[in-house]
Parts: C-alpha cells; sequence; structure tokens
C-alpha cells in the first residue's frame, strides 16, 4: 500500500509543478513581497486554470502524503518521492525547454542518489 | 557579475530558504500531529478530522506559505535549478526525524545525506535562470 501512495505523490507532484512553474513563467517575476504582492499571487491561484490544476494536483499529493505518513516513517515517506526528482529534470527540459547543463544533470543525480540512499 | 545578476542570486538564495524551511517545518508538523493525535483510520471522514489537529493545521499554514513562496521563486528561477537546489530539505527532515520522531539515522543515510549535499552545492553553482533553448 505505501509503494501506491508513493507513485500518487510522485505523479500528482509532477504534474503539479510543472503546471506551476509553466504559468509562473507566463506571468513574469513576481517583484513585490508585500501584502499586495502576495494578494496577487493568491488571486492568480484562484484564478489561472494551470495553477489551479496545480494546486488540485498538489491536494491529491498532500493526501496521499498524509496517509503515506500514517503507515510509513517520515524519514521513508520523504526520501521516497525522490522519482520525482528525475522526472521533473527531464520534463523541464523536454516540456519547459529549460537549458540542462552537466552541472544541473550531476547534481540531480547525486540529489536521487542520495534521496534514494535516505530511505535504506 | 553585474548588479541585475547578484541582485538576481541573492533574492533566489533567500526564497530558497524560505522554500527549505516552510517545507521541513511543515512536513515536521504534519508527521508529528499524525503520529501524536491526529488518528487517520482510511475513512474519508478521518480526512477531514485530521485538518483540524493543532499540528496538522499548523503543518498545512507552514505549507501554505511554502506554495507562495515556491509560486514566487518559480516566476524568475528554472524548475531544473529549484528542484534540486530545495532538495537540501530532505536531509533536513532526516534530521528532524532523528532528533525529534526517534527514527534512526543509519550510515547509508548518512552517505544519502553528503550525496544530497554534494548535488545540491552542483546546481546551487549553476544560473538560476537560463535562456530557453
Amino acid at each position: 500500500m505505501a509503494w501506491l501512495y508513493v507513485a500518487i505523490i510522485v505523479i500528482s507532484t509532477v504534474a503539479s509543478d510543472l503546471l506551476q512553474s509553466w504559468e509562473m513563467k507566463r506571468q513574469g517575476e513576481v517583484t513585490d513581497f508585500g501584502v499586495g504582492g502576495i494578494g496577487r499571487l493568491l488571486k492568480l491561484l484562484l484564478t489561472k486554470a494551470p495553477l489551479i490544476g496545480s494546486i488540485v494536483f498538489l491536494a491529491i499529493s498532500f493526501y496521499a502524503f498524509l496517509a503515506l505518513l500514517a503507515v510509513a516513517d517520515l524519514s521513508f515517506a520523504v526520501p521516497a518521492t525522490a522519482l520525482s526528482l528525475v522526472a521533473e529534470t527531464i520534463l523541464a527540459r523536454l516540456v519547459l525547454k529549460e537549458r540542462v547543463n552537466a552541472a544541473r544533470w550531476g547534481g540531480t543525480a547525486l540529489v536521487t542518489i542520495g534521496v534514494a540512499l535516505l530511505a535504506v | 557579475m553585474s548588479t541585475n545578476s547578484g541582485r538576481l542570486i541573492w533574492k533566489t538564495r533567500l526564497f530558497a530558504v524560505i522554500v527549505i524551511l516552510t517545507n521541513v517545518l511543515g512536513n515536521f508538523a504534519l508527521s508529528w500531529g499524525i503520529k501524536h493525535g491526529a488518528a487517520m483510520d482510511g475513512s474519508p471522514w478521518s480526512f477531514v478530522r485530521v485538518v483540524f489537529d493543532p499540528w496538522v493545521f499548523c503543518g498545512i499554514l507552514l505549507l501554505a506559505g511554502w506554495v507562495l513562496s515556491r509560486m514566487a521563486l518559480l516566476s524568475w528561477a528554472d524548475l531544473s535549478y529549484v528542484i534540486p537546489v530545495t532538495s537540501i530539505g530532505f536531509v533536513l527532515n532526516a534530521i528532524m526525524g532523528a532528533l525529534f520522531l526517534n527514527e534512526v539515522i543509519t550510515p547509508a543515510r548518512w552517505a544519502g545525506t553528503f550525496c544530497i549535499v554534494g548535488g545540491t552545492v552542483l546546481v546551487g553553482l549553476t544560473a538560476p535562470k537560463t535562456e530557453t533553448s
């Protein structure tokens, strides 16, 4: 059952992050960090379809994470979701057209190995 | 280094720290709440009830801060930069688990910790924002 929750978490996390990154790049760099700026971010969250979708996937991931915590240690639950790191970097390159250089691939590989080792 | 790129790097580092801390503390509060009172039996009602546990509620507030700070960070920094750099939170989660939840950190977990720190530093040395190819 724990690995089913992990699969749900990974898929929904990847979908949420891609949607959020794509829409926030479209909106442009946030420069106002006051109350008005936070209000603008909240308004974006409630009105932009990709961000709404992002929050729906995040909610799915959140409840799957709560369910996972009920059957597994925190030190298993968090690292077990590391597959999303690799998937997100690949999709950032393919879908978001980011320039992922050797240092980023190497760093992401190291982080992924590290997270997997945390679960041992 | 131009003033703009210097400003971007420091703004990115500041927001990365906020993203990491809200995520780690939020996850810890959730875990503490689930393991110390907010029982979940898998029923739909337990999923609703658990949200009103003080620790779980506090965790949700922190994770709301995480969502907003991450949205801001992703408005200028690459996803392929943000994901590995903020992964240092995995290490802090493991340390919090060991210190407060009596979870064990084995030698393999220490090795994993060093890999994550190395990977985070490696990606952190790249520019946060690249032109799309």
